[in-house]
């Protein structure tokens, strides 16, 4: 009897048309959990560096994560990973709602890709029976209108659909997997359409075993209480907590200007009085009390669910307003395109035509064009509609922007790559430009493998609390914190750097807490992402094992657990490295902050390798490998001269 | 349910009532995932929103999320059904409709078809709320005790009656007789 998971994989080969329900080895669960950890290994053992992310032999994995479909409140986050062909690596992105508990309900802890369809299909996996059908009636259909279409379609109102839409279709690189009120990016969007598979439609009414089930109940059903209490934890940001942070902090247009206290009062109340007016309602994920999504009714667009910060990245980007982004969002979520990396790309073809580096002939009736100006409106949102349908269709000059901006800057040349001054690895990053470099977050975005600071950061927080007495009160209730965190944080004096020591253990633990989510599918903003705002996470190192234990039988303890996420974490360290990530790629933008200690930085490199048990040039040892029982990796590297 | 003697005939019962409101629901459906691990055997050794005698009907785009519980059981489908339109929204009737009938899948077994019904969770020892309410934050669903004088004549149906009932239904009364007679056979040998 296997207890959270059920057992089996369902691998699909849309080249051959094959479907195959897939026994799963117990083993595999015990050393890495589920979600992407599981995933990480199958990457590992099925695609090798040589298959490129667009051949057909690149796998695209759906995975739950370990405590999706039991009681324990807030599991619900499905991962999806492959490889990018915007990075050539590595890709992982989650999306919460209700897939991955619909997919156990089925019977399946992984839905499996491999090869290609010869035109846009569609899946209809209804418990056992599995059938890949044809969804070439379904070709430009936006992410949602396809959901709507295809339940209707299956004739099952409670069947949970993951779709893509023009851009995934159109093999967009920014492309997002759209499902219920959540979505997946960051490279995965494309290869679901570069496999034409338009949408995924899931139906499950099979049990899912709880293995000390009056135990692991008693510790979750009080957390659906703590956690509603908790405001601490879920999206606070989605409720318009720190809107003037971000508006005053982080970077406008290419992720250029700060505009410091732009944020107004009048602004707030108009923002308020606007979402108030938009909204039909606050939503929450599966069997989670938070209510962290808002679904928009804006006039004339499709109704969608806003989640997090994308109700900023348009408006800002563009140096527009919130209208604007709600309105625009209408357009980009029905498309399935990345919330974050778009509004970039756009920002930065717009700078590129204005130093004339792309001119008319690429942007054939570009809006404002003629240098004409009407006064009180901004030309650049006219230029978001304009870019987005280029993007979207990759028509002309959107074909290339559809590659992302380091290969975008590259193709156009001319002095374009001057212009990409905000990725890392290939990769658009959140747009903040500050003073001074921050040594934590410095080694995070350096060293950091799922590409967005938010699925990195989040356990220490990011900066200390002035008054000393408000400070102890703060150490004292911190329950998620390992006692050397404890210590940091007292020492910790305003305006200055923590220790180079302290960072590297900073980042460790920041990072351990999203392989822990990201394998057994509990949301970041009930654990690995919200401990920085007021220390009091509902789920952490201490108390995760008791839920993990409980639900699904595998014994361990919090020293335990955190070696799984060593394991996923080097694992995953591996892939990027079997692909050519070397110590050179892991450099945050120059002008990420304004001051930098060149030296400090290498140094806290030097530090964070070592601490992880990497070479100077961040290859996870023999020894750092065998330990972990990765030996499968350390023979591979020596095989392939990675190592000696 | 607990009830006194109130004069020849009538007495006085509790009734539990769940009180739902629709503005509050954020769709989550912990209610469906508290139920049927409630209702599992043992408690909680499963979990499966197919088997809850709660159910969220949700229609996003349309911001239509309603939580209904499991009634009685009807082998025939209504002979026609009204749409209500509540501030704007289109509700079908069905997704008012507590009954487990032949039009929809909802409140059956998924394994042996029969259908499923709400029994607030009476328990021993009894619960202070039935679990759907307990896990339900945001108050979309509360719970209220209320007392009234009912006739005493009244037969209380419970789950055995409605799955029989329906068995007999489907199978015929003489089949099922039999199968019972036969079961009480081997099972004393």
């Amino acid at each position: 009897m296997r207890y959270a998971e059920t057992g089996f994989d369902l691998e699909i080969d849309l080249s051959r048309g094959s479907i195959e329900r897939v026994a799963t080895d117990p083993k595999l669960t015990a050393l890495y959990l589920g979600g992407q950890g599981t995933a990480a290994k199958i990457l590992w053992d099925r695609v090798p560096p040589e298959i490129d992310p667009l051949d057909p032999e690149n796998l695209l994995i759906f995975s739950t994560g370990l405590l999706h479909s039991t009681p324990v409140p807030g599991a619900n986050r499905t991962s999806v990973d492959t490889f990018s062909p915007q990075t050539g690596r590595y890709s992982h992105s989650l999306f919460g709602g209700f897939f991955g508990p619909e997919m156990k309900y089925a019977g399946y802890d992984k839905f499996i890709f491999r090869g290609k369809a010869d035109d846009l299909v569609y899946l209809w996996i209804n418990n056992d029976k599995v059938e890949i059908r044809d969804a070439t009636h379904l070709r430009g259909k936006g992410a949602q209108e396809t959901a709507l279409i295809l339940k209707e379609e299956v004739g099952d109102d409670n069947a949970q659909v993951a779709s893509i839409g023009l851009a995934g279709e159109n093999r967009v690189y920014m492309a997002s997997i759209e499902h219920a009120n959540s979505s997946a990016s960051r490279g995965v969007g494309v290869i679901m359409g570069d496999k034409r598979i338009k949408a995924i439609v899931v139906r499950g009414t099979k049990d899912v075993y709880i293995a000390q089930p009056t135990e692991l109940a008693e510790i979750s059903i009080p957390m659906y209480k703590e956690m509603y209490d908790n405001k601490d934890c879920g999206d606070s940001m989605a409720h318009g907590e720190g809107d003037e942070f971000h508006v005053d902090n982080f970077a406008w247009g290419n992720a250029r200007t700060r505009r410091n206290q732009f944020f107004t009062k009048e602004m707030e109340e108009e923002w308020i009085s606007l979402e108030d007016k938009l909204r039909m309602r606050w939503t929450g994920c599966h069997n989670c009390p938070k209510d962290c999504h808002q679904a928009i009714n804006y006039p004339g667009r499709m109704p969608y669910f806003q989640k997090c910060y994308s109700k900023l990245t348009y408006a800002m980007g563009s140096f527009g307003d919130l209208d604007f982004d709600y309105n625009i969002i209408g357009i980009t979520q029905e498309y399935g395109m990345d919330a974050y990396s778009t509004p970039q790309t756009i920002a930065f073809a717009i700078e590129l035509y204005e130093a004339g580096i792309l001119t008319d002939k690429d942007l054939p009736d570009f809006p404002g064009a003629d240098g004409e100006t009407v006064e009180g409106y901004n030309i650049n949102t006219s230029r978001f509609f304009y870019l987005v349908e280029k993007i979207a269709r990759r028509e002309g000059i959107g074909d290339v922007l559809a590659n992302g901006i380091y290969a975008a800057a590259r193709q156009i040349g001319n002095g374009a790559e001057e212009y990409d001054h905000n990725t890392i690895k290939k990769f658009e990053q959140v747009p903040i430009k500050l003073g001074y470099v921050n040594y934590p977050y410095f080694l995070m975005y350096a060293t950091g493998e799922k590409m967005n600071i938010t699925q990195i950061e989040g356990s220490y927080p990011q900066a200390p609390i002035v008054d000393k007495k408000e400070r102890e009160e703060f150490v004292k209730n911190w329950d998620a914190a390992p006692e050397r965190f404890k210590k940091w944080f007292m020492e910790w004096e305003p305006r200055t750097n923590v220790s180079l020591e302290a960072a590297v253990h900073i980042c460790d633990w920041n990072e351990a807490m999203h392989y822990i989510d990201d394998a057994i599918g509990t949301c970041a903003f009930l654990s690995s992402f919200r401990g920085q705002f007021g220390g009091r996470p509902p789920y952490h190192i201490y108390n995760m094992p008791d839920f993990i234990t409980r639900a699904s039988g595998i014994e361990l303890d919090s020293d335990e657990l955190w070696e799984v996420a060593r394991r996923n974490r080097n694992l995953v360290r591996a892939l990027n490295i079997r692909r050519g990530l070397r110590r050179a790629d892991e450099r945050p933008p120059e002008d990420h902050w304004q001051k930098r200690e060149p030296e400090n930085e290498q140094k806290l490199l030097d530090m964070y390798y070592e601490f992880k048990g990497w070479n100077n040039d961040g290859i996870p040892t023999r020894e750092t490998l065998d330990k972990l029982g990765l030996n499968y990796v350390s023979k591979d590297f020596i095989q392939r001269g990675i190592l000696e | 349910m607990t009830g006194e003697a109130v004069s020849n005939g009538l007495k006085k019962r509790i009734i539990k009532e769940i009180k739902v409101n629709l503005d509050k629901c954020i769709g989550c459906r912990a209610c469906e995932m508290a139920c049927s691990g409630f209702h599992a055997e043992p408690k909680f050794s499963s979990t499966n929103p197919a088997r809850s005698r709660i159910r969220v009907i949700v229609e996003d785009r349309k911001d239509v999320y309603l939580p209904i519980r499991a009634g009685d059981y009807s082998s025939a489908e209504c002979a026609g059904r009204n749409t209500y339109t509540i501030n704007g929204k289109d509700y079908s009737q069905c997704s008012f409709c507590t009954v487990s009938c032949p039009s929809r899948d909802l409140f059956k077994e998924p394994d042996s078809d029969l259908p499923l019904k709400c029994d607030m969770c009476e328990s021993v020892p009894p619960l202070a709320e039935p679990m759907c309410v307990q896990v339900c934050c945001c108050d979309a669903l509360t719970y209220v005790e209320r007392e009234e004088v009912v006739d005493v004549k009244e037969v209380r149906r419970d789950e055995i009656d409605l799955g029989l009932e329906s068995l007999i239904s489907k199978h015929g009364i003489e089949k099922v007789a039999k199968i019972v007679a036969q079961i009480a056979r081997t099972s004393k040998g």
